[in-house]
């Protein structure tokens, strides 16, 4: 029996709360796209994805309709191209990246996954092309999204990788410094990389994965922090089963809408990745959260330890609310695309060492950061490479998402626009690490046990 | 299918008369009224079935969010499902 409060509760997380589905992404394999000629390859793999795709938005937005509430982004998420790439006898994979984008146009999505390459442990022939090929194809497409695996727990880090990812992001953020650096907005540095993530710009459809599949993002920050107001002063104990009640109602929702979405694609459904993405809307911040909990300004002590409850009663709470639960769910914590975190950044507290402190115990990592222009390319790799140790040690999933933007400076801001936002550009330490990235190779995995 | 009517505004005479005659120009039945002033807003939940609805459900909420407009009431027809998937376990 349905009674008014509980709907009206529901309508008031929408209208007043922004809860929102934030994407249905659907997975498309490519595999069967490979070709010697590259243009043959990428005819071949625009055809197959507006084939699959092509009802994706239509769906999409009935089912806002249906059930009142908004499904902010519809994306697509493909078989990493550098392995689609390997099949061809080219020495660039801007025209793959072109026929991505022209598919995403086609199909009425805002952003397309997997120029992707997964290298943790070594590099084949055609994962080299596409490193090379990123900074070009982020320049010349708008929808494409591009993502490099460099480590992982079983396979340790390939420093060689982490070298010339800094090199890339730098050479990408020169071929878009018009827009301050806006196709590093696009880029994704991984560690333990996820095969099901649906949020961009990560987002890539994995081998292990089958033909098609719908996953799904939920959102709710609004709606946590709103709860959280209820318990004001109250021990932890509290926190955290308030957090979890509100992550189940979240993640039901995201279970309702994939469910519905994959039956009338004709596509099965994957997971729902439980994550918390905030927005730059008031009212939608990770950081106000952590505030809430008791902390004057997020970045300040006791960030982490807040930080590590929300992650931990998000995923408990939403577990139950799925049938299966994947991606990268947790709280995500963008600078730019993050009220709480801006304004953290912009006063001082919020450091990119805090931060990293942050992503030991949170869903991704270092992500929408901008940071002064003249960073050098090893620096950049440095920032990589511990980022990739934490996810290494911790076997979890790390990124980093970084924007050296174009002859700004600290106090400069970065404006991304729409959900990415606003970034204040972070400081970083002035010290070489140069010599320390330029001796390549593989940082050995880790050991399982002993863990202290 | 069910679906949930939510009429949410200043009280005047007629809004019920006016919403279920929108309602059944589609060709959807009211199972269930129930209403309440809260804090000097009229509220209303409705219970529709739109099995015999003579447009699609996408249609027939887009339809009823206008209606609400051209009254100027809050109307929103959703699936009722939604609001079990949320609030039971």
């Amino acid at each position: 029996m349905l009674t008014l409060k509980d709907i009206l509760t529901t309508q008031d997380m929408i209208d007043k709360r922004h809860l929102d589905i934030r994407t249905i992404t659907m997975g498309i394999s490519l595999l069967d796209c490979a070709h010697e000629d590259v243009q043959v390859c990428a005819d071949k793999v625009y055809e197959k994805i507006v084939r699959r795709a092509e009802n994706l938005v239509k769906v999409g937005e009935d089912i806002e309709w249906e059930f009142g509430i908004p499904i902010v982004n519809k994306r697509i998420a493909v078989t990493p191209m550098a392995i689609i790439g390997n099949s061809c006898n080219a020495d660039s994979y801007v025209p793959l990246a072109l026929a991505m984008d022209r598919a995403a146009d086609t199909c009425g999505v805002n952003f397309i996954g997997g120029f992707s390459a997964l290298v943790q442990k070594g590099a084949t022939k055609g994962d080299l092309i596409l490193m090379d090929s990123i900074p070009e194809a982020l320049a010349v497409t708008k929808r494409v999204c591009a993502s490099v695996n460099v480590g992982s727990t079983k396979a340790g880090i390939n420093m060689d990788a982490v070298a010339q990812m800094g090199r890339v992001i730098k050479e990408t953020a020169e071929r878009t410094k018009e827009n301050d650096g806006l196709g590093c907005a696009k880029l994704v540095v991984f560690a333990n990389a996820v095969e099901d993530n649906p949020f961009m710009a990560g987002a890539f459809h994995g081998v292990g994965e089958p033909e098609t599949v719908l996953n799904v993002g939920v959102s709710g920050p609004g709606v946590v922090y709103h709860a959280l107001q209820s318990v004001k002063g109250r021990p932890f104990d509290e926190v955290a089963e308030t957090i979890k009640k509100t992550a189940f109602r979240i993640t039901r929702m995201g279970q309702i809408v994939g469910v519905e979405a994959s039956q009338r694609l004709g596509v099965p459904f994957g997971i729902v990745d439980l994550s918390l993405a905030p927005t730059p809307a008031i009212g939608d911040s990770v950081a106000r959260i952590l505030e809430e909990m008791g902390l004057e300004v997020c970045g300040t002590h006791g960030t982490t330890a807040a930080l590590a409850l929300l992650n931990d009663a998000v995923k408990k709470g939403g577990v139950m609310a799925s049938n299966h639960v994947g991606g990268l769910s947790g709280a995500f914590i963008p600078v730019s695309e993050d009220e709480g975190m801006i304004a953290a950044a912009e006063a001082g507290v919020l450091t990119l060492s805090k931060l990293e402190a942050m992503t030991c115990v949170c869903s991704v990592g270092l992500d929408m950061i901008a940071v002064p222009g003249d960073t050098d390319a090893a620096t950049i790799s440095a920032i990589i490479a511990d980022e990739a140790a934490i996810g290494m040690v911790n076997s979890k999933t790390t990124a980093v998402r970084i924007i050296p933007a174009p002859g700004k400076t600290v106090g400069d801001r970065v404006e991304m626009g729409g959900l990415l936002g606003t970034a204040p550009v972070m400081p970083v330490h002035p010290e070489s690490a140069a010599d320390f990235i330029a001796r390549g190779g593989r940082i050995p995995a880790p050991l399982q046990s002993l863990k202290n | 299918m069910k679906a949930v009517v939510t009429v949410v505004g200043e009280d005047r005479v007629g809004i019920i008369a006016e919403v279920c005659t929108h309602l059944a120009t589609y060709g959807v039945n009211v199972l269930d009224i129930s209403q309440t002033v809260m804090q000097g807003y009229f509220t209303m939940m409705m219970v529709v079935d739109t099995e015999k609805s003579t447009v699609s459900l996408a249609e027939l909420a887009k339809v009823t969010e206008e209606k609400g407009k051209e009254m100027g009431l809050s109307i929103r027809l959703q699936r009722a499902d939604i609001f079990k998937a949320m609030h039971r376990v």
